[in-house]
């Protein structure tokens, strides 16, 4: 399973904003995922990395997990947004119907608006 | 899995080791709220730090007992030398059960 396409969109979001990094995204924005393959403990995946998406959701804030996979605090928290994808675009052999989607929740720190994308 | 190639996902149930049942609830354990001796982040970082041979090589459970090991010793809750000398003992131990 991949944990990252797992459902958050309840329980932890009412967080305190003081300890958490103001949303950027809202629903319907059109972005980019960085194309970065650091070290460590990432859980944006590959196959989405330099896709282009739409915010679906915003699914709340969380303790940044990258920083959490070395045992530090993980603060402030991040905007978790949920992605839509459409499949062809994220496999270039996709076969199924054209209007087929992914959805995958990705931190704010991984998405750009599309078209500012380094 | 992953976006990678891979061969057709085995769908049936098993039954599962007392050893593998082990290594569930040392997790379950550790990482309860009273303890946070490790976070599931962390094992993950381990399981993926692996490389590719040696995480194809592993079984499910043979990679969760190796990550958190690896948790534990960077934390500083267990040490090398304390876990060299109890997999002797235990070792041991089995060897003269037979």
């Amino acid at each position: 399973m991949n944990s990252a396409a797992r459902s958050k969109s309840s329980g932890t979001a009412k967080s305190n904003v003081a300890d958490a990094v103001a949303p950027r995204f809202h629903v319907g924005d059109r972005v980019t995922v960085r194309a970065a393959y650091p070290i460590g403990h990432v859980r944006t995946p590959s196959y989405v990395r330099g896709k282009h998406g739409v915010i679906e959701r915003l699914c709340g804030t969380y303790p940044n997990p990258e920083e959490l996979a070395y045992a530090r605090p993980g603060l402030p928290k991040l905007p978790l947004y949920r992605v839509r994808f459409l499949q062809r675009d994220v496999w270039p052999d996709y076969t199924g119907q054209p209007a087929d989607v992914v959805e995958v929740e990705i931190y704010q720190h991984w998405l750009e608006t599309e078209g500012q994308a380094r | 899995m992953g976006g990678l190639p891979a061969g057709a996902i085995e769908r049936t149930e098993h039954d599962y080791a007392l050893w593998e049942k082990r290594v569930d609830a040392l997790m379950m354990l550790l990482s309860s709220k009273d303890r946070r001796l490790l976070s599931v982040d962390e094992l993950r970082r381990n399981i993926e730090s692996l490389g590719a041979d040696a995480y194809d090589k592993m079984t499910y459970y043979e990679r969760w007992i190796y990550a958190i090991t690896q948790t534990l010793i960077q934390r500083g809750v267990i040490t090398v030398d304390e876990l060299g000398r109890k997999i002797k003992v235990v070792r041991d131990r089995e060897e003269q059960r037979g």
